[in-house]
């Protein structure tokens, strides 16, 4: 299971360990997860959102401290960190606004509601504000067609949208 | 600190546009058991409604052949977009005598710009999605089954992970289901974003815990998928159709559509856009573009139609004229585009067809896998050329440049579907609206002025 006996896993040479601590019951939680599948490979994304659920975001060591949970190479899970729009591998905000950009929401006023909230937040797609509260992403079609603008906060989906709804939408997330 | 309520007016809650009077089991299989209020529909109100009656009869009565064949004549074609047979795709597992049981995977990844159906029925009736799955597990000799969700669905993923504890507990889920000898279960596997893992082999790459790209077909899932194991992939709503298609019969199926398609069965329809009451109904496949858009509403006050998608962001735009034709698989697919997920959406005349494409095409570029290269340079190109001709600084060669995308990102020369999905909106735009392109073109500066 070590890590070392594994070729891919030298890429984890480029990758930082330090400071991060792998949380036992994450650890266990990876493990479950790993035999819900045939490879332990299938359960890195799962992992990856397990050490993001407690974290915020997915450092360095975590891709190491996964790796080797798993059993696999840090490289693959590397890849696979930076390939998903939902792992995040910077320190992102306590909430992330996903906000859809996608055509049914662009038909029904994404365009306006986009920049009234950019401009609230002080940010634009992919930053984080200042005081470490929001962070705004782009985000797929979120299925939420018929009332859109749509967007998520965290895990709570809201749509229509309209610019007057932003104050109270903001504040109920502090 | 405030909160914002459950029942606040912000909070998005899907809900079907049609009452409970409406909706019965013989006419329609997909949503005559959602509640009125919209409430997810639990383990004991689904076996009162004869929840679990088919997949009980159809496992301990039924060969995985003779299943199948119900579903090749049912003719239950694909309601992810691709309108594939299900009862083909499920054939597949059984060629070979010496083939290893393998995966069966529901696509719940939805994706696909204007596209809100399988929501639906994830949230409000999970367990027609887990009876449809042991039944298809059971023909294709599956040894497990994934439930492929998108990460954003929450309320989905909640709801999902319920109704597979719940059948657990009733026996439905595990070893010898329902006395029948038949072995399997059902693992929830939650995505992280990204529209390519909606595609199916794509999907299995995800799975297995890597990058999302394509893999090249053949060999078919069907017989080397997961893990190299016969493996298939079936979206919500195609599945949730299993246990009536096994209760009722093909014929009944077939019927449902009443003459007005020669496909089989019902179909979630929806309308987004700038129409009156945005929605979703289950009715006759075949129904029309017109009847739809009647029932959300028509268009909002002061717009009119210009035009429409019929069935996501990957299908071809049609016009105000089509809105009569059925709106089945090989009908629209005979005007340029597809009838794809079945959810329209409407475009109104004061909309900048050119910005609209722009918007599509920023869509399609990120969501590129990156893994072959007229995709991933291809799309970008025709995002900035739409946003030059948007500005009205475009050069005069741009639109047949647009064209040569429209040809070069077709599918052979690109690796999966993606490329040509996007490709399908914006020649249909060109060829219908080639003016509003035109528009976008600087005037030609004058001789010798540089």
């Amino acid at each position: 299971m070590s890590q070392n006996t594994n070729p891919l896993s030298t890429a984890a040479d480029l990758i930082t360990t330090d400071g991060f601590q792998l949380h036992e019951d994450d650890r266990q939680a990876m493990l479950t997860e790993r035999d819900h599948y045939e490879q332990p490979q299938a359960a890195c994304i799962e992992a990856l959102k397990i050490v993001q659920k407690r974290h915020g975001w997915v450092p360095d060591g975590a891709i190491v401290a996964i790796a080797e949970t798993l059993g696999v190479g840090a490289g693959a899970v590397e890849g696979v960190a930076t390939f998903y729009s939902l792992i995040f591998r910077q320190p992102v905000g306590r909430h992330v606004i996903l906000l859809c950009d996608s055509s049914s929401c662009f038909l029904t006023g994404y365009e306006a509601l986009s920049e009234v909230l950019s401009e609230r937040l002080g940010i634009g797609f992919g930053q984080t504000t200042g005081d470490g509260r929001f962070t705004l992403l782009p985000v797929c079609c979120l299925g939420a067609c018929d009332r859109g603008p749509a967007m998520m906060i965290g895990d709570d989906t809201f749509g229509p949208i309209e610019a007057d709804d932003l104050d109270e939408l903001l504040e109920a997330y502090p | 600190m405030t909160v914002i309520p459950k029942d606040s007016r912000l909070r998005y809650h899907c809900q079907l546009r049609q009452s409970a009077e409406e909706r019965h089991a013989e006419t329609h299989p997909l949503t005559w058991r959602l509640r009125e209020d919209g409430a997810r529909v639990g383990f004991e109100e689904y076996c009162a409604k004869e929840g679990y009656q088919s997949a009980r009869q159809t496992l301990t009565q039924r060969t995985p052949a003779d299943i199948i064949d119900t579903m090749k004549q049912a003719n239950v074609r694909g309601r992810g977009g691709g309108g594939f047979s299900a009862g083909v795709k499920w054939g597949l597992t059984q060629v070979g005598d010496h083939l290893p049981r393998g995966y069966l995977i529901c696509n719940a990844d939805e994706m696909e710009p204007g596209t809100f159906k399988d929501r639906l029925l994830l949230e409000q009736l999970p367990h027609l999605l887990i009876e449809s799955m042991i039944i298809a597990g059971y023909a294709n000799r599956s040894c497990y089954g994934y439930i492929f969700l998108r990460g954003e669905y929450v309320e989905a993923a909640r709801s999902v992970a319920l109704a597979i504890e719940e059948a657990r507990q009733a026996g439905l889920l595990g070893s010898d289901i329902a006395g029948s000898g038949f072995d399997f279960d059902i693992a929830l596997h939650t995505g992280a974003g990204r529209y390519i893992c909606g595609e199916e082999t794509a999907l299995i790459n995800s799975l297995e815990g890597k990058r999302a790209n394509p893999r090249a077909k053949p060999p078919f899932p069907g017989q080397s998928g997961a893990w190299g194991k016969p493996t298939v992939v079936n979206n919500v709503e195609t599945l949730c159709n299993v246990p009536s298609v096994m209760q009722h019969g093909a014929d009944w199926y077939q019927g449902l559509s009443g003459g007005l398609s020669e496909d089989g069965g019902t179909k979630l329809y929806g309308v987004s856009g700038l129409v009156e009451r945005p929605g979703l109904w289950e009715l006759p496949i075949g129904t029309s573009g017109r009847e739809i858009l009647e029932r959300a509403g028509g268009m909002r006050q002061g717009h009119t139609l210009k035009a429409w998608l019929p069935g996501g962001g990957s299908t071809g735009f049609l016009l105000p004229e089509h809105l009569d034709l059925p709106m089945d698989f090989g009908t629209i697919g005979q005007y340029g585009s597809r009838l794809g997920t079945g959810l329209i959406a409407v475009v109104s005349e004061r909309q900048s067809i050119v910005s609209l494409l722009r918007n599509l095409e920023q869509f399609f570029a990120r969501e590129s896998c990156g893994w072959c290269t007229p995709c991933r340079d291809g799309l970008p190109w025709t995002v900035k050329i739409l946003q030059a001709l948007e500005r009205g600084e475009g050069k005069p060669e741009y639109i047949e440049i647009l064209e040569q995308h429209t040809l070069g990102l077709n599918p052979a020369r690109t690796f999966c579907a993606h490329a040509p999905g996007a490709m399908m909106p914006l020649e249909s735009a060109i060829r219908h609206f080639r003016a509003d392109f035109e528009a976008g073109i600087a005037h030609a500066p004058l001789e010798g002025v540089s």
